[in-house]
């Protein structure tokens, strides 16, 4: 088996503040293999857009620290780098899709200005052949009129354009990674689709991997082959679609799962977890969601960290709970299964 | 502009009507006989209704006649022409200054925020901002004029772009820009690490086009909108503040003109010279929102 094309581990990332240490990665491990889609899902606040960004050297430092851990695309250890090194590769090899794509566009540059510029930085290309690829890759984002936009400025571009804009500018290097922090967030259902339909074509004519980053189940699954759950700064379980909405294992992955509404059923109120997630400044130690679990064992969930890794008998399936570690004899209260290959 | 113009014209004539002393008197000097002072009062309209003497005196400027001086009796408009070009190169030699030193060292201090580049170039700002200029000019004429004779003490010297011609120039123009430079150094830092901290700045440093082209393309042409706005403002102040400038080293500008014209009553080269100064400031302003719309697309003017 070759090496995976993005391989996080033992990520920890704490953010320096007033208030004290925010310590908001705390040993997050993740791959993604050549060609394969994951997705990350947690809620706000949960360190995926912290994995994010610091998978592209993109964290504000100070106040955000890279503590210990290792990011490899491709081999290359991308902590080792320095910021002109990073250079190389983000932009070029690894490129990023961003929350809020009112924001994320220069106010007083022209669209192709902005479109052509990692071409020119990172390909030995004249300016018109540039020109003419970033209008290509405008209209296979879906964007009528694509010579006359390139000349216009973000201002006159509705939200949904403008993601699609923020799009073009990361395909049009055909990166082998695309890194997408909650593409839909900021946009309304409908637009939300559309989108959603654009990256899944996208990704299958430039055969990228994608690491897809949302709070929203719904959006993930569409696209996603594998998925990581996190919560509180940590990665709490890795499996296929299938087995998180059939057999999910952790407590967290289980009441999350619970909580997608169906129309199948009815009910009067969704399902919801009890509590609040913890502090990051000076966080429990042990689980994080110990506080929160509803099959809470004992002492040993307050006192050890639980580290990912299979239980026994199942294959590509990652938790971190002390129901299938061996600090603790608790047998889970529900059924553990394998979801066989189709 | 046409309103603001003749706005100022309107104030500038009100205040010389309402100012004491007689003209007529200062001109034939104390022991005048007062039959001639009458006669000479007449002659210059002092005797009119204030909107007839400011609407002759409105009619004559438009074509480009001041008036006559009431003391050298020369015209207006040549005593002004004489001084006008010592003014502008002073003025725009001190903008040049404070341009040069505040916009790299602003820019420099955003990006190596809480370095010691910073804490420097903060310490700098204060030392020029605190210092008043007239001072400033003394001690720089003390230091490098009289201690190590490397400047010349004061005056002009011609033809311009000579070596002389700038050494003259050189101690005036640190006096006025410096002062500006530690003002403009501050906001330059200040909305550069505003711009610096936006998403889009981010989704630039991802693109992996090297600092160099994020920070003076991408933050930059944002960041200028404020740092022009201030220069706008303080395109008046220049202004005003050479007119002491002038005085402590005897520059022969337009500052100096005014002053001497009110010590001496002198109304119609004091009304030609806030004129000219007027028309400058509108002009500069003019060129301010010009400027605006280059580094900011959304802005246009209809």
């Amino acid at each position: 088996m070759t090496d995976p094309l993005l391989e996080i581990d033992d990520l920890h990332v704490h953010f320096h503040t007033e208030e004290g240490t925010v310590e908001a990665l705390d040993g997050v491990s993740l791959t993604v293999e050549r060609d394969e889609v994951v997705g990350v899902i947690g809620e706000s606040g949960c360190g995926k857009s912290v994995t994010a960004f610091s998978t592209m050297g993109l964290l504000q430092s100070p106040p955000a620290e890279v503590v210990s851990g290792s990011i490899r695309y491709d081999g290359r250890e991308l902590l080792d780098l320095s910021d002109d090194e990073l250079d190389g590769i983000r932009g070029d090899d690894i490129t990023m899709i961003y929350q809020d794509p009112m924001s994320s566009l220069n106010p007083v540059l022209t669209i192709g200005h902005q479109l052509t510029e990692p071409l020119l930085a990172h390909r030995d290309i004249s300016k018109a052949a540039a020109r003419q690829k970033a209008i290509e890759m405008l209209e296979a984002c879906g964007l009528a009129d694509a010579e006359r936009l390139m000349d216009e400025y973000p201002d006159a571009l509705s939200g949904g354009m403008r993601q699609r804009v923020v799009i073009a500018m990361a395909l049009i290097t055909e990166p082998k990674l695309l890194i997408a922090d909650e593409p839909t967030t900021a946009l309304d259902v409908t637009i939300q689709a559309q989108i959603m339909d654009l990256l899944r074509d996208l990704r299958e004519e430039f055969e990228m991997s994608v690491l897809i980053i949302s709070h929203d189940l719904a959006v993930i699954s569409e696209i996603a082959d594998r998925m990581a759950v996190m919560y509180a700064g940590n990665v709490v379980e890795t499996c296929s679609m299938r087995e998180l909405f059939e057999a999910p294992l952790h407590p967290y992955t289980r009441k999350l799962a619970e909580s997608i509404p169906s129309l199948e059923t009815s009910v009067q109120r969704l399902p919801t977890i009890e509590g609040t997630v913890p502090e990051l400044i000076d966080p429990p130690t042990g689980c994080r969601f110990a506080s929160r679990c509803p099959d809470y064992i004992g002492s040993e969930c307050d006192e050890i960290d639980p580290q990912l890794a299979e239980p026994e008998g199942i294959r590509d399936h990652e938790v971190a709970c002390h129901y299938y570690t061996d600090e603790s004899d608790a047998e889970p209260p529900w059924q553990i299964q394998g979801v066989e290959d189709q | 502009m046409i309103p603001v113009l003749i706005g100022v014209t309107l104030v500038i004539s009100s205040v010389v009507y309402l100012s004491p002393g007689n003209p007529a008197q200062i001109a034939l000097g104390q022991n005048a006989n007062p039959e001639a002072i009458e006669e000479l009062e007449a002659e210059m309209g002092l005797n009119d209704p204030p909107h007839v003497r400011y609407l002759d005196w409105l009619a004559g400027a438009a074509q480009g006649d001041l008036g006559t001086s009431v003391r050298s009796q020369r015209p207006v408009s040549e005593m002004i022409m004489e001084r006008l070009p010592a003014t502008l190169e002073l003025a725009i030699a001190s903008m040049a200054l404070t341009l040069i030193i505040a916009l790299p060292l602003g820019v420099i201090s955003a990006v190596k925020q809480y370095t010691w580049v910073d804490s420097l170039s903060m310490v700098f700002a204060i030392f020029w901002i605190s210092m008043p200029s007239f001072w400033l000019a003394l001690i720089l004429i003390l230091l490098f004029s009289v201690n190590w004779s490397i400047f010349p003490i004061s005056g002009r010297a011609t033809p311009v772009f000579t070596a002389t011609w700038l050494m003259s120039l050189a101690l005036p123009a640190i006096a006025t820009g410096t002062r500006r430079a530690g003002l403009l150094t501050r906001m330059t830092r200040s909305s550069m690490l505003e711009i610096l901290n936006e998403d889009y700045i981010r989704t630039a440093r991802g693109k992996g086009i090297g600092d160099r082209a994020v920070i003076y393309t991408h933050a930059m042409k944002n960041a200028m909108i404020p740092i022009i706005t201030l220069i706008g403002l303080q395109i008046p102040l220049i202004f005003s503040g050479a007119v002491i400038i002038e005085t402590v080293f005897a520059w022969p500008g337009m500052g100096r003109l005014l002053v001497n014209a009110v010590l001496s009553r002198d109304y119609p080269v004091v009304q030609g010279t806030v004129l000219v100064y007027a028309v400058i400031v509108i002009a500069a302003n003019l060129a301010v929102d010009v400027a605006y719309s280059y580094f900011d697309p959304r802005i246009k003017y209809d």
